[in-house]
């Protein structure tokens, strides 16, 4: 994607919050080449355009691991480029394409295709994560040296976990040899064959089957036992439970090194908001119990849980307005990331640094990436954004090309303004 | 010949190199040194077996073995026969119990077994009054590989003590490896593996070994590279992704070597898996590659631990 040729930009009077060096103050940005040049007070604009950020949060632009497009098999759905555009508007600079497309991203061919498309038609950046498996059959392991080589920061099997222990131990430990972070979805595929919802009361009311929250906990126990006993660093991906939640706790106090992350949508709504079988609230891991959902705004309290994701996954109408059974899993998220987020702060569930710890730093660090984080040297990857400005999800409106958000018709509070990548104003000039 | 090595290996069988020690390794790659000399003259007949009968049984096909079995056996002047097991008795339902029974009652001096279960070899030798030579059991030890290595080694480096080692490949399925490693760090060498994890034994690192997962990491100042076979059945299991990713990490090819010291030796127990496991040029380079050597110091070896046993068992 061509962008706005490089001017240097000074991005003056923002408060500017960086987790990861627990910076919050009023502080002037000053942007060259790209890179951030220098972070302090009263910096000399030096003939650079100087963006007044008064009264607006300045951040590192926010890291989404394992976010779903359409690109390549379902472009329908979402490309890139369109995915790109969603993300900018929401503050989002850094997407970690999850390898579940058609066909799967499970050989370097299609790494690099995916870097090649994000470069040429994505205004953030569109970072290949590649499949553990071939196909992510779960069967035969993918090539996860030659794919880490081309490009691959991470390698999940998407949204279906290796339902065989023996390929999941190989796939860890032969990640390990090559130094590569694996990503598990925690689901127990027998115990998840034909659930729709969380199991519990509601669904029983509504005659939904029921996926069991202890699906969930069985496959984090197994995996964590798997990464302990071969010593591989494990992403559980998008957590939803309680019980899996104090799995991963006990298990990193032992000193394992496992991580997880959880959905904004796992800590905004629970499985109420399916209320009369509104299919945008069909996610996977499905919307849990309201006891679960504080459970997790306690792991990011307490530092359990280490990345915040969209779980962007784009359904088109097609895949949506059926019955709820029928209807296809997944919601949008790039473009309420942020929004859904600053509402935990704004009901004073969490603060501000807690949140933006687990959308920046927290992903950058667990990727190994050199990003989410405001200092120089480092690309200029920056959200400016109002925290406080009321406005309502309208999904119409949504920039993705499919409009699946389970936000819609729901009061938010505070978006994105601008948002640059690479020192580049990629949305809100 | 002296007497007093002639005397040292004093097992009844050679069923691995772990219960081996030091002296009578030695005793055998000195013994195997007069009959390399043998093997190279025009007329390489001896009659120290003469008499004898040796019978090569193969449960597990193999070429290079049991023909370097067979001929030593036949330049020693014993009567050899093969017996290729796969196709006979075994398809009758014959255990390897009976097959060992039977086959006592001829009265052989000498039974050279291969089987595909680890074990095999001791259990054939508990049932048989004469001496069992192993010629590979299962993943466990090929304990004439490792003889034939070290014996090669020697030829090349003289004392291995301090020598470094690199042994890369699929060392979890692999007995020569097993030998290896034993018999190595016996003569004082100091043995590295090199392996994706999935082809390592979870607990290599208590063999007395250094274990790496990257090739140009565990061959830096090496001596030695051995690179083991990597079976077809397992490039299409869970172990390995492709043929091409292992080749890309884990082959042995020019730049890879370049990280061991200037002149570092290459082995291959073969059969090689060529562009798999190792790279054409570096197999065929006669500069560094010691494998036609190594078959060549096969058969001296294994006289020498035919006409051991033999003497023991008077």
């Amino acid at each position: 994607m061509t962008k706005a040729p490089n001017e240097p930009i000074l991005i003056a009077g923002a408060r500017l919050v960086d987790p990861a060096s627990e910076h919050d103050a009023i502080a002037d940005v000053l942007v060259k080449n790209g890179r951030i040049e220098s972070v302090g007070s009263n910096l000399a604009s030096d003939g650079a355009r100087k963006i007044d950020a008064s009264g607006l949060v300045l951040a590192p632009g926010l890291v989404d691991i394992l976010v779903k497009t359409g690109e390549p098999g379902a472009e329908q759905r979402e490309t890139l480029r369109s995915a790109g555009e969603a993300a900018a508007a929401g503050g989002v600079t850094t997407l970690i394409i999850s390898p579940q497309s058609d066909p799967a991203i499970d050989d370097p061919a299609m790494v690099d295709f995916i870097k090649r498309r994000g470069r040429e038609h994505a205004v953030v950046h569109i970072v290949p994560a590649g499949g553990l498996t071939k196909g992510l059959s779960g069967e035969h392991l993918a090539e996860i040296g030659l794919m880490r080589d081309a490009g691959a920061v991470l390698f999940s099997n998407g949204d279906k976990a290796v339902g065989n222990t023996a390929v999941m131990r190989n796939a860890l430990l032969y990640a390990k040899g090559m130094k590569a972070l694996v990503s598990a979805r925690p689901i127990e595929p027998y115990l998840d064959a034909n659930g729709v919802m969380n199991a519990g009361d509601f669904a029983a009311r509504l005659g939904l089957s029921g996926l069991p929250a202890v699906a969930e906990r069985i496959m984090v126990e197994r995996d964590v036992a798997l990464a302990e006993a071969c010593g591989t660093k494990l992403l559980i991906d998008q957590l939803s439970t309680r019980a899996a939640l104090d799995v991963v706790r006990r298990a990193k106090a032992r000193g394992v090194c496992v991580h997880c992350s959880v959905s904004v949508h796992h800590l905004t709504l629970n499985e109420l908001d399916v209320g009369d079988y509104r299919t945008f609230a069909r996610l996977t891991p499905p919307l849990r119990t309201e006891d679960d959902r504080k459970a997790l705004i306690a792991g990011i309290k307490d530092g359990s849980i280490d990345a915040m994701v969209s779980g962007h996954d784009p359904r088109p109408a097609e895949e949506k307005r059926l019955p709820f059974a029928q209807s296809s899993p997944g919601a949008v998220g790039l473009e309420t990331l942020l929004a859904g987020a600053l509402s935990l702060v704004h009901n004073e569930e969490l603060g501000l640094h807690d949140v933006l710890r687990v959308l920046t730093c927290g992903p950058a660090q667990l990727l190994g990436l050199p990003i989410g984080e405001i200092k120089p040297g480092n690309s200029a990857d920056l959200v400016l954004f109002d925290k406080d400005v009321p406005w309502v999800c309208d999904a119409a409106k949504i920039r993705s090309k499919s409009k699946n958000t389970p936000f819609d018709g729901r009061r938010m509070q505070g978006r994105a303004v601008m948002t640059f990548v690479d020192g580049c104003c990629v949305f809100g000039d | 010949m002296s007497d007093t090595y002639r005397k040292t290996f004093t097992g009844p069988h050679l069923l691995g190199i772990a219960g081996l020690n030091r002296l009578e390794v030695v005793a055998l790659l000195d013994r195997a040194a007069d009959f390399m000399a043998l093997n190279r003259q025009r007329k390489k007949h001896s009659d120290e077996l003469s008499g004898q009968t040796l019978i090569n049984l193969f449960f597990e096909p193999s070429t290079r073995t049991q023909s370097s079995f067979e001929l030593a056996g036949k330049r020693l002047g014993a009567d050899v026969i093969n017996m290729a097991i796969n196709t006979s008795s075994v398809a009758k339902g014959e255990t390897l119990i009976d097959t060992a029974v039977t086959l006592n009652a001829m009265h052989p001096d000498l039974l050279v077994v291969r089987h595909s279960a680890s074990g095999a070899a001791a259990l054939l030798s508990q049932k048989v009054d004469c001496a069992v030579v192993n010629a590979g059991d299962g993943s466990h030890e090929h304990p004439t590989q490792a003889l034939l290595d070290a014996f090669t080694l020697r030829a090349h480096l003289g004392d291995l003590a301090g020598k470094r080692i690199a042994i890369c490949g699929d060392v979890m399925h692999s007995r020569v490896a097993r030998s290896d490693i034993i018999l190595l760090t016996l003569l004082g060498a100091q043995v590295r593996l090199c392996a994706p994890p999935t082809l390592l034994p979870s607990h290599a690192t208590d063999w007395g070994v250094e274990v790496f997962h990257d090739m140009k990491e565990a061959l830096q100042d090496c001596d030695v590279v051995m690179m083991l076979r990597l079976q077809r059945e397992r490039m299409t299991s869970a172990c390995v992704p492709s043929t091409r990713e292992y080749f890309r990490y884990f082959g042995l090819d020019r730049a890879k070597l370049r990280a061991a010291k200037p002149g570092a030796l290459v082995m291959h127990p073969g059969p090689m898996n060529r562009g798999v496991e190792i790279d054409s040029e570096i197999a065929d380079d006669p500069q560094i590659s010691l494998i036609t050597e190594q078959v060549e110091s096969g058969v001296a070896v294994r006289m020498a631990v035919l006409t051991a046993l033999a003497e023991g068992q008077t």
